[in-house]
């Protein structure tokens, strides 16, 4: 059965034109299910299990998960499969909310009442989200999968509140850089840093380039233009981005952070980018090339993690466990493109994947990058700079 | 008793979804903005004094509905004028037309635009034509009017339509009787006495279109940027809910001025009242 068909029966069986006995069979879920349950060793396990790579995830067991559960996040960011998977193991449907930026779910949470569960925040949120006390602090017992022993500290640390403490509010879902994805074929001469991207847009490749609608990385690409810190607030080095900024502005296609649908259309020929989008580009149109500025820029990581007050905790728990299955977090990273962190799900990848240097960059071109910084996502000043670049 | 009961609903629309949400804006408006962002409570007009500094997207929000909003009217008038008194048999047929599509979403006809006036839409056609360099002809004030002019249009139309199609005839018959030609005719008598519909007309789009905000977002590509974006930002990706609620009240002034001032003219020169009806 391939993924469409899949695709129609499950559609058929939400709107009750088939039962969930007729679903199982002919999807083939139920005798997987039935295999894998008879495979593995039932009971909760006390103690954190040995890794086996090619372990299935199986729901707690005395839990009521309910129905539903809503996440959080960005787009193209989840192989629908994976989802599906988890509802038919565990009856409980993701409904997805999609979000364009920190900033937007910040406001949204601020106000209150999101009825979210899962949420998808980036590294640099979580001191704003722990003192707020919008995200609860995670009861690792409630997701035996995870192990914190395989992943590279570097990207578990900003999920600790406050910063060094033991409390963690996010398992690493993946993680990736801010660069930029260019037609190689219409934009010929090549480009490698900051620097390039900046001055091309201003000349030969007028009209043809893409910001994101995005102060951080916007302004933090800017800054690095000038070799500052792409976390910097420093009110001189943000007015010399500001300039460089509004002297671009005109010469831009858009201010968008959806590049995908121009870039696909060669309405623009380069745009500033993440990682998965570069892949996902890239492996559809090979001319377009991901490149990471050689001054440097951001490097991030996205985070699993339940809001404070979630409706389906349970569920919650019970899909960022899910999620931490090295098996799974690999299918999905196959469909999304963004690298992983868990060593065990690294090792589960097809070599095309790990040797994709859009995807796992050399070191060279990594040490410079910077994670983004909390103040960077709240600041006052970077928010009004960037509000009126736009109002320009 | 029964009158009262009949106003219950309506009463408790406008206090729930318009009085309320209106002071919940006036108070934020004097207040300030957190550290991580978002209300803090406070008493300071320092919002209201900062928005200057945004006037570049109140001034491009007037500008292009005024002329969007006069385009409107020189596309629909000789549309209606034809409709009214020459289609004929045909007139409801072309009346369907007009409001055809609004049976399609707004957002969906929006993007359908993206997707005409895109590289690959009608400059790929230029360009084939031979026109070189292939021309650009998206993310401008340009497409953020045909955008606005395109949705907009059926609001103006029908007004106009009414009231010329109202219009009594034997006053036409009269003033060619009296001597006057065409033009005198239309300009002393037809155009003044549907000057109703076109003022209710203008109001009708005016309105909405200063509070656009998908339009400049999906065909302006973030360059062409209206009050509605700027509120949009200022909420969302700054979260300076204050100042964001003091640009919204902003708008809401700059909207009410404008009507005024704009009835108050029309008042003059038509010598008559306005219903918006």
């Amino acid at each position: 059965m391939d993924r469409a068909q899949f695709q129609k029966l499950y559609r058929d069986y939400e709107r009750g034109r088939i039962d969930r006995r007729t679903f199982l069979q002919v999807s083939g879920l139920g005798v997987a299910a039935a295999v894998i349950a008879a495979c593995t060793p039932g009971g909760g396990a006390a103690s954190k299990p040995p890794v086996d790579p090619n372990a299935d995830w199986k729901p707690p067991t005395g839990v009521g998960l309910g129905d539903t559960l809503n996440m959080t996040t960005w787009p193209n960011y989840h192989d629908q499969a994976t989802l599906d998977k988890f509802t038919s193991l565990t009856g409980v449907s993701v409904a997805l909310t999609i979000f364009g930026s920190n900033e937007e779910m910040l406001a949204q949470l601020q106000a209150g009442s999101t009825g979210w569960d899962v949420l998808v925040p980036t590294n640099y949120t979580f001191e704003t989200y722990g003192k707020l006390k919008l995200l609860e602090a995670l009861d690792l017992t409630k997701i035996p999968n995870f192990d914190a022993a395989r992943y590279e500290a570097k990207f578990l640390e900003p999920a600790h509140y406050p910063a060094g403490s033991k409390d963690l509010y996010g398992i690493s879902k993946d993680w990736g850089t801010t660069g930029y994805v260019v037609n190689t074929k219409e934009a010929t001469a090549p480009m490698t840093s900051w620097k390039d991207f900046f001055d091309m847009a201003q000349g030969d490749l007028s009209g043809k380039v893409m910001i994101h609608d995005y102060q951080l990385t916007s302004i933090g690409n800017a800054l690095k233009y000038h070799g500052y810190s792409f976390n910097s607030v420093d009110p001189n080095e943000l007015a010399k981005a500001e300039e460089l900024l509004l002297a671009v502005k005109p010469h831009l296609f858009a201010i968008s952070s959806d590049y995908q649908p121009p870039m696909r259309a060669g309405d623009a020929w380069v745009a500033m980018a993440w990682t998965g989008d570069g892949v996902q580009l890239n492996r559809d149109i090979p001319e377009i090339e991901y490149v990471i500025g050689s001054e440097g820029g951001e490097i991030w990581s996205d985070f699993y993690a339940v809001v404070a007050g979630a409706a389906h905790r349970d569920a919650a728990y019970a899909f960022l466990d899910y999620m931490a299955v090295p098996k799974v977090m690999a299918a999905d990273a196959g469909f999304h493109g963004y690298p992983i962190v868990d060593s065990a799900g690294i090792a589960l990848l097809p070599e095309d994947f790990k040797n994709n240097p859009i995807i796992y960059p050399d070191a060279a071109l990594l040490s410079p990058l910077e994670f983004g910084a909390a103040v960077t996502l709240t600041d006052q000043n970077r928010a009004d700079l960037w509000n009126r670049v736009k109002s320009a | 008793m029964v009158t009262a009961l009949l106003l219950v609903p309506a009463t408790a629309w406008y206090l729930l979804l318009l009085v309320v949400p209106l002071g919940i804006l006036i108070v934020f408006s004097v207040g300030t903005r957190s550290d991580v962002g978002g209300y803090t409570p406070g008493f300071t007009f320092q919002n209201y004094l900062d928005l200057p500094t945004r006037w570049p997207s109140f001034q491009n929000t007037l500008t292009l509905a005024l002329i969007g909003t006069i385009l409107c009217a020189v596309v629909a008038y000789p549309l209606a004028y034809y409709l009214a008194t020459r289609a004929g048999q045909k007139r409801t047929v072309l009346l369907v037309l007009v409001i055809l599509p609004f049976w399609t979403s707004f957002l969906i006809r929006t993007y359908a635009w993206l997707q005409i006036l895109g590289s690959n839409g009608i400059p790929a056609f230029l360009e084939a034509l031979g026109v070189d360099p292939k021309p650009v002809l998206l993310n401008n004030r340009g497409t953020v009017l045909l955008g606005i002019v395109y949705n907009y249009l059926p609001l103006m139309v029908f007004p106009l339509y009414v009231s010329l199609d109202r219009l009594d005839k034997r006053l036409l018959e009269a003033s060619k009787d009296l001597g006057a030609n065409r033009v005198r005719t239309f300009l002393q008598v037809t155009l003044p006495l549907t000057a109703p519909g076109l003022i209710s007309g203008a109001l009708l789009v005016f309105i909405p279109m200063m509070g656009e905000y998908i339009i400049p977002s999906i065909l302006g590509g973030g360059k062409v940027y209206f009050v509605g974006n700027a509120l949009v930002d200022l909420f969302l990706q700054s979260r300076n809910w204050p100042l964001g609620s003091a640009a919204a009240i902003g708008l809401i002034a700059l909207v009410i001025v404008t009507v005024a001032v704009y009835l108050r003219l029309t008042r003059v020169r038509g010598g008559r009242d306005v219903s918006l009806i």
